[in-house]
């Protein structure tokens, strides 16, 4: 059996839930997992030894892992993995590392897998209008889409490698970081609530901020908003054109769904639709709909999420 | 500064997508400029207007990819090149053509979209940029040219400004600057305009295409009239979808 390699996700510092999902899509390719985590502080990998289905794991150590620079991370990856198949997670970070680690070893990658079955591999093309299934052979890279595969359990037990992997990697890019404390990107939550046109005015999405804090969730919008808003900025639009997102609650206020939103954030695992008008495309896709204007229906919303979770 | 900027023909975004038989039928889909390469394509272009040079725009395909980049040099590009190509190649069969062709003409700097808007894989620039050993910044919303390339772009927990290195890739996504439209006399030049036709050989693709398949239909949600049932909804969000 070949080889699989899993590079591990890391947000603020920690080995990112989603990793366990990448974990399981690696078993589905029926091979030897081994375990990458990019760290510059190697307890971090400590957690990772009880991960289910995990033959190996490798903490790769090395300073440059601090910031995201993509030459040199490919450069580190590359150099500790054995060959085969190599998994990432399909966040922007990841698909940008796994489409340098691909070229730098003269293979090829396939971005935002949401299927597999043997060799064949699906990813939503037009952004999930359709899907393409394609088949690949020999050692591929694939970046794998979150919320699809189940997560393997923490019910394993591996021993953790260290191993340095700073080697004589130098960053091709000089970066200053600067960190601006902003709310939780649509890319990375699990919980969207997003306002289109249909909120009135930029000022109104306040009322969606105030559902978003109680959730801990993310604020998105249509691109009608922010097209129409200057005050809405693009980073924060869910569509073809913006993110494409799948959060496992998504909650569309005044959104009535063209075709280019549906796009960005149909493989939500659950819809909630709030709109006045019954006849809103939004309402096909939604497992749950409230034909209302959101003046009425976000303050109970807002109310009755307050009593469950506060 | 020798620019290059990669552009890629997409259907419109607000068009419908149909299978016919187990393939995407785009016989009668509007074929635009892939919406990020736009902005590329104005970074290139304010690029070049801050340190001088000219900007190449590149595709790969058959004569048919030539109307995008005709739509290239009507918004303001120089040159225009498409790297003759009439089958589907996969990510390192193209990267492979595009880098040699890229390497071979003296570019500095190639800016393309961070992803096309068909397949949304946004490979091609890391990839490309990895294939020449240059440096690569992905998702770039603004940059500036005042002594550099200066780039702005998301990172975890805020935006990273990074000093870019030339040579380098840059990908592009929609931020806060406009994109020029093509004028009258853009238009009539670039009627005018030849296009420079490069061949390369592509290596052979390890992925294949099998099929292709409209996304599983998903079954009728529930749905209640009044604000007030937004109360219902939650209890079912806890009880019935177990998600909060």
């Amino acid at each position: 059996m070949s080889e699989t390699v899993v590079i591990a996700e890391i947000s603020k510092g920690k080995i990112n839930p989603v990793t366990n999902e990448l974990v399981n899509a690696a078993s589905k390719l029926g091979s030897n997992c081994t375990l990458i985590i990019p760290c510059v502080d190697s307890s971090i990998a400590d957690s990772a030894s009880e991960m289910a289905s995990v033959s190996k794991v490798i903490a790769a150590k090395a300073s440059l892992f601090e910031n995201y620079d993509a030459a040199g991370w490919a450069q580190a990856l590359d150099s500790i993995s054995p060959n085969g198949i190599i998994i990432t997670s399909a966040s922007a970070q990841s698909k940008d590392l796994a489409a340098r680690i691909a070229a730098r070893r003269g293979i090829s990658v396939v971005q935002d897998v949401i299927g597999i079955n043997g060799n064949n591999l699906s990813t939503p093309i037009y952004s999930g209008k359709a899907i393409q299934t394609v088949s690949f052979s020999g050692d591929t890279v694939i970046s794998i889409r979150a919320n699809i595969f189940d997560a393997v359990g923490n019910d394993g037990n591996c021993e953790v490698q260290v191993i340095d992997a700073s080697g004589n990697v130098t960053a091709a890019v000089r970066e200053l970081v600067e960190r601006a404390s902003t709310r939780l990107d649509v890319s990375e939550a699990n919980i969207i609530i997003s306002g289109g046109r249909g909120m009135g005015s930029p000022t109104n999405f306040s009322h969606l901020e105030k559902i978003a804090d109680t959730l801990g969730a993310a604020v998105g919008a249509s691109r009608a908003a922010v097209d129409t808003w200057d005050e809405i900025p693009h980073s924060m639009q869910v569509g073809q054109t913006g993110k494409t997102v799948n959060p496992n609650l998504y909650i569309a206020v005044g959104i009535s769904g063209a075709i280019q939103h549906l796009a960005g954030m149909r493989s939500s695992k659950y819809i909630v639709a709030i709109n006045k008008d019954p006849d809103a495309p939004i309402f096909q896709h939604a497992d749950y709909g409230i034909v209302s204007t959101w003046e009425e229906a976000l303050p109970v919303l807002s109310s009755a999420l307050s009593n469950l979770l506060n | 500064m020798k620019i290059a900027v990669l552009v890629k023909q997409v259907p419109d975004t607000n068009s419908k997508i149909q299978i016919s038989g187990d393939r995407v039928d785009l016989s009668s889909v509007k074929m635009v400029m892939s919406p990020y390469d736009e902005f590329a394509v104005e970074n290139a272009i304010r690029h070049k207007e801050s340190a001088g040079g000219t900007v190449t725009a590149v595709t790969v395909g058959g004569a048919s990819a030539d109307k995008v980049l005709k739509d290239a040099k009507a918004i303001g590009v120089d040159e225009i090149m498409r790297i003759e190509s009439d089958s589907y190649m996969d990510s390192n069969s193209l990267q492979t053509i595009l880098s040699e062709v890229i390497g071979s003409e003296g570019f500095e700097v190639i800016y393309c979209g961070k992803s096309a808007a068909d397949t949304g894989a946004g490979s091609t620039g890391p990839g490309v940029a990895e294939k020449l050993g240059w440096a690569s910044v992905s998702n770039v919303t603004d940059i500036s040219f005042d002594g550099g390339i200066i780039t702005n772009s998301p990172a975890e927990g805020g935006n990273a400004i990074i000093d870019v290195s030339i040579p380098a890739v840059i990908t592009c996504d929609k931020g806060s600057i406009k994109v020029r439209k093509p004028n009258v006399k853009g238009i009539m030049m670039a009627k005018r305009a030849q296009v420079d036709v490069k061949s390369a050989q592509a290596p052979a693709s390890s992925v294949t295409i099998v099929s292709h398949s409209m996304p599983p239909a998903k079954p009728a949600g529930k749905k209640f009239d009044g604000g007030q049932s937004a109360e219902t909804v939650v209890d079912l969000l806890r009880n019935e979808a177990n998600i909060i």
